[in-house]
């Protein structure tokens, strides 16, 4: 049973990754690219904890803890910029 | 009488494998969200069902998996840190959003934030025009 669910979960997990990387490529707005770049790291995680789910152990424990603890800061990074930036030409 | 532990590991192994397959179908979810709908806010919604609930899903069938009582707590803080840096980097991309015009009004059904951004923006305006006035008088 095992065989067959980490066949399932890793057809969905290629597939939802593949379609976040379409969007950072297709992406209209740098906030868009953002937004699919932070699903890439939840479908990282996801694969991680498959991982470690299936063949139990926990080699991977301490990497899922750290990606749920820092994974926010890049975006809030460029979120932060992007906000400064478009809006100085704007006002007037 | 207790039921035979047999029964009781297939039982844990089904709930964990129906965990995990819908927990990959939450990523699964937030990808078609990310490709199909229109604009930056309805796509935050979609990208928050693997962050939350694909990784609560997943989580709880390593511990399932693993059958000790010892990983719950790491597991748990693992999860809380989630639920707390999440809505950060999700309002920071939507304050954003918002302020660069990234969204279709037309789709709105309210928009409450806009007479506080209208508001302040007059503010700022007014308190730059009073700066300027103070350094032309000096």
């Amino acid at each position: 049973m095992m065989g067959l669910v980490l066949t399932l979960t890793a057809v969905a997990l290629a597939l939802a990754a593949a379609g976040a990387i379409i969007r950072i490529a297709r992406g209209p707005s740098l906030l868009d690219r953002v937004l699919a770049a932070d699903v890439l790291l939840a479908i990282l995680g996801a694969a991680l904890c498959i991982d470690m789910a299936v063949n139990r152990h926990l080699n991977n424990l301490m990497l899922v803890v750290a990606i749920s603890i820092i994974g926010f800061i890049g975006s809030v990074t460029v979120a932060r910029f992007v906000a400064d930036r478009r809006e100085q030409p704007s006002e007037p | 009488m207790n039921p035979e532990p047999n029964t009781v590991d297939a039982v844990i192994d089904a709930v964990s494998a129906v965990f995990m397959v819908v927990g990959a179908l939450m990523s699964l979810a937030a990808a078609i969200g990310l490709l199909r709908f229109p604009d930056l806010m309805s796509r935050m919604h979609a990208a928050t069902k693997p962050q939350v609930l694909g990784l609560f899903l997943l989580l709880a069938s390593v511990g399932l998996q693993l059958r000790t009582w010892w990983v719950w707590p790491v597991l748990l803080v693992a999860w809380i840190f989630q639920l707390l840096t999440v809505p950060v980097s999700a309002h920071m991309v939507g304050r954003a959003g918002y302020r660069t015009k990234h969204l279709h009004k037309e789709l709105l059904s309210k928009d409450e934030l806009e007479a506080v951004v209208q508001k302040a923006a007059k503010a700022a305006r007014e308190s730059e025009a009073d700066d300027g006035g103070n350094r032309t008088a000096r």
